[in-house]
């Protein structure tokens, strides 16, 4: 590994989207939750849990895919292109879940706010079913043709092992909002979510030991480099007992340290994603000449040059007041006036 | 209809809805820092409603605005792979710059805008307005940055890379500061300032005719025309600018803008009027040698036609002079509209007068409309190039996409962005007749601390 401007980018793009899903994880966590509440009132708490922070948490993605147009623009291009119907879906699901926060609770009307509700939640989870099959498509490898354009269909993106990592990300996500909730309820709802959050471990678990064994028996490439460093391995320990520590957090009732383990569970594995598929950004399946790396994918140095400092400005002071204003909206869900 | 004409209609579609929202954020949000501003120095609590009301409505604006914005980041990719792959390079930056350095700005503070009038101080509220209102037009900046470029491109070499042309950066400001790109900006901003001052405009002159929210609709109605007047005469003036620009840089869409077939000094410019294609020529009333200052600053400069450029180079004429001529014509119609609302204003008869009341109640408008048949003008008068004079559009597209799939998605974006236009309007519609509420007469939170129920203008710790 040679630690040269494409894998600074390569480490950088893979830091923009573990910091979408760490944020908007939760985000889209508690829209898959929502309609297992069934009173207005939990239901417009869940929404406010989430209210001053779920549009900036979904800048992540846009600047994560701007950085990866700046810096790979052939994997944009390839995956933007050949995931057409996919990635169509994928946004109508984020608008809809944009518009039914805002339009949910302007009007009284029963009919209205099911409605937005159901909008609500399909558009969550359908979007973090869509990320995490479109993650297990690019960890499984894609058919390639010669010149780096995908070669397959919408309907072959649907197979079995990316629609496991779909459900996972499904799993992971509510687990993540149901903690997340856990820190911004109380009384009743906060009951409630206790005992959703238990099932969404449960649920991950079952999910995440099922995509272990088929990624080491059906996608060996996905694991070879663990294998061959065996330092490595300290990741993989690191994944999983962040993964144990979440219900043993969450049996104290330490909420915001469970919420720190969901995170890094998330942390650790995106690492390992991206440890295992490095140098690859696109492993092309069946013929893997064809795959999209770091190097045949990128832009020119100076781009990447120019970019790192546009980061290194950026980021550092984009940190820092996403920081203060989580500080000022820490703490339980108080509703006024303002709230959606 | 195949693949390409398809595409476009979408990214027509999508763009123009997008594009609706976006001016009326950056315009707002400049209204809504004035009248911040306005409550931190004078502390009258109507300032404090106004900002909150108007709050409201930046909110429901920047929600949709998002929305449909990601649409446009994830299109490149989707319809027009092989653009995206000619200049990934050079316009993919300025979009991540967008992300770093606009959007998580304007989201960010948002949070506090929105909800955190009860758990700040005044002035970290009225910081972090600016800093929603400077996040906004950080947005413009750098999409400008990257529409310009496509419109006159440099700062940049072309290499192969394996085996393919594309777009290479040799020099990021050149890139950034692209010839085109400090007028259109202006022009652009101009146009989202118009936008918003005539909203506030429109919404008070409202309440003024309901005679409903009096004293709100008058500060109102003043903040905005006094906007309204000042950005619709620097738009009068970044016009002429960007004429300039354009004549300069791009004479192709200069003279399908004018529907100038031939080369010609002491070129005329036409106030209304249609372009006869077949017949190559323009029918309607002209001024003489307007035309040439416009685009030269000289009354006798020698403008040049499309006779001057290959038929397979001209942008389509007919449209682009509709567009071109439309934007002109409301342009005027704002300044004359804001400059006799003002004068009425200041010899205090305007709200005696129904008749300019209730045009001031249609002025709002004038900016939408003048913005969506301005970004037309400029984009279809870029054509027949997606990259001026280095990617021809068709070029640009996709290779592997299926009719079939834009036609379901076409049709999708179609009826989900016809269902949230009616959303927005009924829920603008709703924000008004609700009308600002009495509550926000009385600072509430840490905002009203410590000097709760009064506007005292002795103290005022935050």
């Amino acid at each position: 590994m040679k630690f040269d401007l494409n894998t600074v980018w390569f480490i950088l793009v893979g830091v923009l989207f573990t910091g979408y899903a760490m944020l908007d994880g939760f985000d889209l966590g508690i829209g898959a939750l929502h309609l297992f509440t069934k009173k207005d009132e939990e239901r417009r708490v869940m929404i406010n849990a989430i209210g001053p922070v779920w549009d900036g948490n979904e800048v992540w993605l846009v600047t994560g895919g701007g950085a990866l147009f700046a810096a790979f623009p052939n994997v944009y291009a390839t995956v933007f292109s050949g995931f057409y119907l996919a990635f169509i879906l994928l946004l109508f699901a984020l608008i809809f879940r944009a518009v039914a926060i805002e339009f949910r609770s302007k009007q009284p009307m029963y009919w209205w706010r099911q409605m937005w509700d159901i909008g609500f939640a399909v558009g969550s989870i359908l979007s973090a079913l869509l990320i995490g099959v479109a993650m297990g498509n690019i960890a499984y490898g894609i058919p390639i043709d010669s010149n780096g354009e995908f070669a397959g269909t919408f309907l072959g993106l649907l197979t079995p092992y990316p629609l496991l990592l779909g459900i996972t990300t499904v799993a992971l996500f509510m687990m993540h909002g149901a903690i997340y909730g856990l820190m911004k309820t109380e009384g009743e709802l906060h009951d409630k979510l206790r005992r959703w959050a238990m099932n969404c471990i449960i649920f991950f678990v079952i999910c995440a030991a099922c995509t272990t064994m088929v990624t080491l028996l059906y996608v060996p490439h996905m694991a070879e480099r663990v294998k061959d460093h065996p330092r490595l391995f300290s990741i993989a320990l690191a994944n999983m007992l962040a993964i144990a520590n979440i219900p043993r957090e969450f049996y104290h009732g330490r909420d915001w340290r469970a919420f720190l383990s969901s995170c890094a569970t998330m942390l650790t594995l995106m690492a390992l994603f991206g440890i295992n598929q490095y140098p690859y950004m696109v492993f092309s399946q069946p013929n893997p000449e064809n795959s999209l790396d770091i190097y045949n994918a990128a832009s020119s140095q100076q781009t990447m040059r120019i970019m790192l400092v546009i980061a290194c400005i950026g980021v550092p002071v984009v940190l820092t007041y996403t920081t203060c204003i989580y500080w000022i909206f820490r703490g339980k869900v108080k509703m006024d006036r303002m709230s959606y | 209809m195949d693949v390409l004409t398809l595409s476009r209609i979408q990214f027509g579609l999508t763009i123009g809805f997008h594009y609706l929202y976006p001016p009326l954020s950056i315009g707002l949000g400049v209204m809504l820092v004035i009248m911040e501003a306005a409550w931190l120095k004078t502390h009258k609590a109507v300032y404090h409603q106004m900002a909150k009301f108007w709050t409201h409505v930046f909110a429901l604006t920047f929600a949709l605005g998002v929305a449909t914005g990601i649409v446009m980041e994830f299109e490149f990719g989707t319809n027009w792979a092989t653009y995206s792959r000619f200049v990934g390079d050079v316009f993919g930056s300025a979009l991540a710059a967008e992300g770093i350095f606009a959007f998580f700005l304007e989201s960010g503070f948002l949070a506090v805008l929105l909800f955190g009038w009860d758990k700040v101080s005044r002035k970290v509220h009225f910081f972090s307005t600016c800093m929603v209102c400077l996040g906004a037009h950080f947005s413009a900046v750098w999409i400008v940055v990257a529409n310009s470029w496509m419109q006159t491109p440099a700062g940049y070499h072309m290499v192969q890379h394996n085996g393919v042309w594309r777009a290479e950066v040799t020099d990021f400001w050149q890139v950034v500061f692209n010839p085109s790109m400090v007028d259109r900006l202006f022009h652009t901003l101009c146009g989202a300032w118009q936008a918003g001052a005539f909203l506030v405009v429109s919404v008070s002159a409202y309440y003024l005719l309901k005679k409903i929210h009096v004293d709100f609709a008058r500060r109102s109605l003043r903040i905005g025309l006094t906007v309204g007047l000042v950005a619709s005469l620097l738009q009068g003036f970044s016009g002429h600018l960007s004429g300039q620009e354009v004549a300069k840089y791009q004479p192709a869409k200069l003279a399908a803008f004018e529907g100038l077939y031939v080369t010609q000094s002491n070129a005329p410019l036409t106030m209304i009027g249609y372009v006869d294609e077949r017949n190559q020529k323009v029918i309607g009333l002209q001024a003489p040698y307007l035309l040439s200052f416009l685009a030269h600053n000289d009354f006798h400069a020698t403008v040049t036609g499309l006779d001057a450029i290959p038929p397979e180079d001209r942008p389509p004429v007919e449209a682009s002079f509709l567009f071109f001529h439309g934007m002109v014509g409301i342009g005027c119609l704002l300044i004359l509209i804001a400059a006799v609302g003002t004068w009425f204003s200041w010899r205090k008869v305007l709200y005696q007068k129904r008749w300019m009341l209730w045009i001031l109640v249609f002025s709002v408008l004038g900016p939408e409309i003048a913005n969506q048949l301005g970004w037309f003008a400029a984009e279809v008068g870029r054509q027949p190039w997606i990259v001026w004079h280095e990617m021809r559009t068709p070029e640009g597209l996709s290779k592997i996409l299926q009719a079939n799939a834009v036609i379901s998605s076409l049709i999708l974006f179609t009826l989900i962005y016809f269902m949230l236009f009616a959303l927005f309007i009924y829920q603008l519609n709703h924000k008004i007749q609700h009308g600002p509420h009495d509550d926000d007469l009385i600072p509430s939170g840490k905002m009203a601390l410590p000097e709760p129920l009064s506007h005292d203008h002795n103290k005022h710790t935050s």
